[in-house]
């Protein structure tokens, strides 16, 4: 017998995760906060959450892979979830040139411009919506009120002082993002990317609970801060993103506490309505300086 | 009695692949031809003690160990020496080897005899004994026994762990040996302790083996000196210095030895070699190897001569699937993937593993995306996915500030990675440099 075997260095097993299966995982964890958009906000909104995902993965599969066929469109779910999270954090009558110009900032300035998936500083889809932001504020700023159509009446949210209770801000029957207003929904998928390790649980506990913590000593009222607003779906969903937060635990903890504290800053004592994007990109911008203060204690360090 | 302590930090699930757990270990047919390396451990090489032509015994001595960290070597057949030459060896290397033609006889050699009861016998007769029959650590890392249980008067030993964690997805050949013989098992774990003169030992057992720590603790549960440690499903689990952490709690200090916390490891297959060398006085000529995989025919436990080549093995269990496509020596964790089956059985062969064309695809791997697994997996709690990216970019000293050199190469971090990094190779690179350079300074 002819003996032809592939040497290679162990380990000779592996995970069958892989970061498309990770990214996917995300995808489907969105999938509840969409489906909560489209029930208060009407159809248009599922078609923002596709135009924004068509619009990232088409952006990436031409600059990266410069094709269009289907395999590279899909390539590794990183870009369909940065798209669905722009369309998502955008207001639900936003025209479909505004998400699709957000998909496409985010992909290209957030995360090509940075060396692609890994390299990237910043969270991609608050890069979007920060330069859209600029950009057409008035169109990040029109709210619709829910059960609406595309050319729905437009209202304040609750954070600019629209009255709203306890439960129908965790419902989510209120004026806001796409995908921000139902805690429930935005639960329903923290929860699933929690079960399956895909987030640590020290972003969103530190985040919310540094929020509420400083709203409190700050005299307002904390559940109404954590509920309203982008601040939950934050907390799971842009705060938790792998490649710009902390790798430590330690560090996971310390850079949800510091997004909390200033989002909590923002809406307190400042009145920039898109707190919870500046906090985050703040964070993201101080994250190596975490993982370098934050190594762990080796196994077996003798303390000097 | 059977205590269940709490894991240590980090580890990976890689899934349960026992194939062979329910297989009875059965003796493999002796091989025309054994091939028998001269360098079984870790130390310097054996100086052969016969020569071509000669007849040779069962059980004879014919490799001397030249220095105190090295164990000889003894004919596993009886027959002819029909060659002393440079052979191909599992760990990569070509090694001086002893090749002797089966006669067929098993004539066992007349010097061997039982030596007594263990109570008879002096800690000198014990080191003595251990020593004479060429025991090493039989779990992989053949580190020379008798070495092992010499520790500096300094360094007194209070806890001995036998450890039969066996977390090596694939490979059962502990745990068969430990079903089937408890009984030697323990007689090697008293040994053991009255060499070393500690009063206190644990037998570590992963839970998925409920047949393993049922059978040992029937033996051990009246003797309040020896207890059942049974131990949480995790790799790795097996690792000596995780499975201190997890029994006795103590930390083994970075780049120390289990004696520095009063503690000596030893494998199940050694323990039972111990026994039988000192009852029988039986040199350590065979040993209970694993074959298994989804390459093979018949995955099974053998019993298997030590020099005898992995092809007569696989021979043995019914040959190899068409599709095979890596031969591996040890668990796919931390086993050496082989270019060819003639490599021998050593002594620390504790499995050779086949796998198939599915099962080797070389993933491509991709950028780090930062999730921190390879660290949370991390059984050191170092950072796998710095110290890697440090050797990618050559700089080794940073690699060193991280620790580098206290990785213990199990693989957790390359196994969980999503983006399919090839970490522990890096990681390795990184070691391997700076090891020479700190020879490089030293000169």
């Amino acid at each position: 017998m002819e003996d032809k075997f592939v040497v290679s260095p162990s380990p000779h097993l592996r995970t069958q995760e892989s970061v498309n299966t990770i990214m996917r995982d995300v995808v489907i964890a969105l999938v509840p906060p969409t489906i909560a958009g489209v029930i208060f906000f009407g159809w248009w909104g599922l078609a923002l959450v596709i135009i924004g995902m068509i619009s990232a993965m088409v952006t990436e599969s031409i600059i990266l892979r410069k094709s269009l066929a289907p395999k590279a469109i899909v390539g590794d779910w990183s870009a369909a979830v940065t798209g669905m999270l722009v369309a998502l954090i955008f207001p639900p009558i936003s025209p479909w040139w505004v998400v699709a110009i957000g998909s496409f900032v985010a992909i290209t300035i957030g995360k090509l411009f940075f060396g692609g998936i890994g390299y990237n500083i910043f969270n991609p889809a608050l890069v979007g919506r920060m330069i859209l932001f600029v950009s057409w504020p008035v169109f990040l700023t029109t709210w619709s009120e829910p059960v609406g159509t595309h050319d729905a009446i437009t209202g304040a949210t609750p954070l600019d002082g629209a009255e709203a209770t306890y439960t129908e801000l965790f419902i989510g029957n209120v004026s806001g993002s796409l995908g921000e207003t139902s805690v429930l929904a935005i639960l329903i998928g923290g929860i699933y990317l929690l079960a399956k390790g895909h987030i640590d649980w020290r972003v969103p506990v530190g985040y919310l609970g540094a929020m509420a913590l400083y709203t409190l000593i700050a005299g307002e009222d904390p559940i109404f801060h954590l509920l309203s607003g982008g601040a939950v779906f934050a907390a799971f969903f842009m705060a938790t993103c792998m490649v710009t937060s902390p790798f430590t635990r330690s560090g996971k903890l310390i850079f949800g506490i510091g997004c909390g504290v200033l989002t909590a800053l923002f809406r307190v004592n400042g009145a920039a309505p898109e707190g919870v994007t500046y906090a985050i990109l703040i964070m993201n911008a101080v994250v190596p300086f975490i993982n370098n203060y934050t190594r762990p204690k080796i196994y077996g360090e003798v303390s000097k | 009695m059977v205590i269940e302590p709490s894991s240590f930090k980090g580890g990976i699930n890689p899934g349960h692949y026992k194939i062979s757990a329910q297989k009875p270990i059965t003796k493999a047919s002796a091989p025309e031809k054994v091939y028998i390396p001269l360098q079984q451990h870790i130390g310097a090489p054996c100086t052969p003690l016969v020569e071509k032509g000669e007849e040779v015994k069962l059980g004879q001595k014919i490799g001397e160990g030249q220095g105190f960290v090295s164990a000889p070597v003894h004919a596993t057949v009886s027959g002819k020496v029909i060659d002393i030459t440079d052979y191909t060896h599992p760990l990569g290397t070509e090694v001086p080897t002893i090749i002797i033609e089966n006669d067929g006889q098993d004539e066992l050699h007349p010097d061997i005899k039982g030596n007594g009861e263990l109570e008879d016998l002096s800690v000198d007769d014990l080191k003595n004994i251990i020593k004479e029959a060429g025991i090493v650590g039989m779990g992989g890392a053949t580190f020379p026994t008798h070495v092992k249980l010499s520790p500096p008067d300094d360094k007194p030993i209070d806890t001995i762990i036998i450890n039969g964690a066996e977390c090596e997805p694939f490979l059962t050949s502990d745990h068969r040996t430990m079903v089937e013989h408890a009984e030697e098992l323990v007689y090697g774990t008293k040994a053991i302790m009255k060499t070393v003169n500690c009063h206190n030992a644990y037998i570590g057992i992963e839970a998925n083996k409920p047949d393993a720590i049922e059978k040992i603790n029937e033996l051990v549960k009246d003797d309040k000196n020896i207890e059942v440690a049974k131990l949480e499903v995790k790799y790795p689990q097996g690792a000596e210095k995780q499975l201190i952490e997890t029994v006795t709690d103590r930390q083994v200090p970075s780049g120390g030895l289990p004696m520095d916390v009063g503690c000596i490891v030893s494998n199940t297959g050694t323990c039972v070699a111990i026994a039988k060398a000192i009852r029988e006085g039986v040199p350590l000529y065979e040993r209970v190897v694993t074959i298994t995989g989804s390459g093979v025919e018949e995955p099974q436990n053998l019993l298997v001569r030590i020099g005898t080549l992995a092809s007569e093995v696989i021979k043995e269990c019914g040959g190899m699937t068409d599709n095979t496509k890596k031969v591996i020596m040890g668990g796919p964790m931390m086993g050496m993937s082989q270019p060819t089956t003639h490599f021998p059985v050593i002594k620390g062969t504790s499995g050779i593993l086949l796998l198939t064309d599915k099962e080797v695809e070389l993933p491509e791997e991709g950028p780090c995306i930062s999730c921190g697994r390879c660290i949370d997996g991390c059984p050191i709690s170092l950072l796998p996915n710095r110290i890697a990216e440090y050797s990618d970019h050559e700089r080794y000293e940073d690699a060193e500030e991280y620790n580098a050199l206290d990785c213990i190469e199990c693989g957790c971090c390359t196994f969980i990675c999503p983006a399919k990094r090839f970490l522990l190779h890096h990681i390795r690179l990184a070691k391997n440099q700076i090891m020479a350079r700190r020879r490089e300074e030293q000169k």
